[in-house]
């Protein structure tokens, strides 16, 4: 068993990072923060998720936050998606194993992956408006946030929802309210089961390295760790039986990064349009300089006159 | 229909474009646009200003600041797809209004392959190039990269209007939305400059959208079988 988070002293402390240990901020730079605090991550074990919900619950009361009543969809899955106020909801997949016939019920937690270079970020316009730790949280600032919804197309895991409410996104904070004072994210702390465990992102590898010795001594051969490299990593992973198709949870991707079509938009685009802008404006300052105005002379008026005249 | 219809002075008026017409004096006087146009052309023109502020402050970090003109980021995210409604309607009424005579005409191919004795003034005693109707090659290619691109930038603007429309498009559809709708941004903001430029530096154009009529001097020099077709009543040949 992973040893459970202790639970930290009622005093009041000051927080154990802030604005001085961010590594990027969007649309503006940031200076090099002066220590590199120690990575953090959240590892869901999928092969020990009962679909409790628990964390769902724990993540509505941390954050205060209250789900519509829905409708029964015919599944497990309730909400059917991540909503401005559901930062992390369970997706359940019925799969029939074709090795082994067996129906496979497979439980994915989805929420924030904490990417290591997180899209979101990258698409943002507003300056401030979403901002990274050294220890890896990617979080919203939503003072700044504007309601783009840029942040939405810059994600690979098509995680934030701009809320109709106030006209701001959101999505998982990985608890950064809860680390700033020592403690680990609400999800981790109500899981019955250990499927949510959380700590540095070394040991977090650590025990998935066991856990998937684990699970290959129980015949997953496939077992892995998704920590998808085409993002840098991220600060939350999946321990998956069936590692070698993470599509199968409910359509994880296999190989997540940012879309081309973003990095393009917001690399060359950017830059060669404003160029362009520029360029054409430029020039036309440069023609008037080399050739001056294009004047009506006084031929052109008495012309004008004798055909006027001429016509009468 | 209009009152220099009985003024005493009033030469002719335009097959093509019947409200159109010269007026005898020092110096002859020719309307080139009426009231209407003038206004619809205006509301066009703040609109297309208006946006392209707008859309800059969210295309790049440092033009950012742009979005205090408009009360703050979110009422900038809130205002510019609305602006750009009204400019696609008023668009319209433009395009209705101009785009038979800028029609391509085989005339407009020998001026655009000839431009760079247009551009660099020596076009004035060339038949080929001075026999010129209401508009001229440049002007049309104006007219209609405009008009294709307002279409482009309507169209994909809508998709990434997610405050009405996030529900009926994919992410991947938004993205691709997202790039088109910026690239057409930045080419339109670059035929804005062509059509304002060209208005500076032929002198005497912008009265033609301030005030509605032109000198026949200007008329003779740039759009010479424009002021015939006026004077004669008939297009010429």
């Amino acid at each position: 068993m992973f040893p459970p988070l202790p639970n930290p002293s009622v005093q009041p402390s000051a927080s154990k990072f802030g604005e001085q240990d961010l590594v990027r901020r969007s649309a503006s730079t940031v200076p090099q923060p002066a220590r590199q605090l120690t990575p953090m991550a959240k590892l869901i074990d999928v092969s020990k998720c009962i679909g409790c919900k628990a964390c769902q619950s724990a993540c509505l009361e941390w954050n205060d936050l209250r789900e519509d009543v829905g409708i029964n969809h015919g599944s497990y899955d309730n909400p059917l998606d991540l909503t401005p106020n559901s930062l992390t909801v369970m997706r359940f997949t019925e799969w029939v194993n074709p090795e082994t016939k067996n129906l496979e019920w497979l439980i994915r937690k989805d929420g924030c992956m904490h990417c290591a270079d997180p899209g979101c970020l990258k698409a943002c316009p507003a300056p401030g408006a979403i901002v990274q730790y050294s220890n890896g949280i990617v979080d919203f600032v939503h003072d700044h946030c504007i309601g783009c919804g840029y942040c939405v197309t810059g994600c690979p895991f098509n995680i934030p929802r701009i809320s109709k409410a106030d006209n701001k996104a959101y999505k998982c904070t990985l608890c950064s309210d809860r680390m700033a004072v020592g403690q680990g994210p609400a999800c981790a702390k109500a899981c019955p089961t250990q499927a949510i465990v959380f700590g540095t992102k070394d040991d977090m590898k650590k025990w998935a390295d066991d856990r998937i010795k684990d699970l290959k001594s129980r015949g997953f051969k496939n077992a892995g760790l998704y920590d998808p490299p085409g993002v840098g990593g991220t600060h939350v992973m999946y321990v998956l039986h069936h590692a070698d198709q993470p599509k199968i949870y409910a359509g994880l991707p296999e190989n997540p990064r940012i879309s081309p079509v973003v990095q393009l938009w917001k690399g060359l685009t950017k830059y060669a349009g404003l160029t362009a802008i520029a360029a054409f404006a430029a020039i036309g300052v440069l023609h008037h300089v080399v050739m001056g105005p294009n004047r009506v002379t006084e031929d052109d008026e008495q012309n004008a006159k004798r055909l006027a005249e001429d016509r009468s | 229909m209009s009152a220099h219809k009985i003024e005493p002075g009033v030469v002719g008026h335009g097959i093509a474009d019947p409200d159109d017409s010269v007026h005898r004096g020092n110096p002859v006087t020719v309307d080139r646009y009426t009231a209407g146009a003038r206004i619809n052309h205006w509301i066009t023109a703040t609109c297309l200003v208006l946006l392209a502020v707008s859309g800059l402050a969210l295309f790049h970090p440092s033009l950012f600041f742009l979005t205090g003109l408009f009360g703050g980021g979110q009422l900038t995210r809130a205002l510019h797809p609305w602006i750009g409604v009204v400019l696609f309607f008023s668009f319209a009424g433009l395009f209705f209004r101009f785009w038979r005579l800028n029609l391509w005409k085989g005339a407009d191919t020998t001026w655009m392959v000839r431009l760079n004795e247009v551009i660099g003034n020596r076009d004035h005693e060339d038949p080929e190039l001075v026999e010129i109707g209401k508009y001229n090659a440049g002007q049309k290619i104006v007219f209609w990269g405009m008009s294709f691109l307002i279409i482009v930038l309507i169209s994909s603007g809508v998709v990434i209007w997610n405050h009405y429309f996030s529900d009926y498009s994919t992410v991947d559809q938004k993205r691709l939305a997202m790039i088109v709708h910026s690239i057409a941004a930045v080419v339109i903001i670059c035929v804005w400059i062509v059509h304002v430029y060209a208005a500076i530096w032929v002198r005497g154009t912008i009265g033609a959208m301030t005030r509605g009529r032109v000198t026949g001097g200007w008329a003779w020099r740039h759009h010479r079988k424009w002021l015939k077709e006026l004077v004669t009543g008939k297009p010429p040949g």
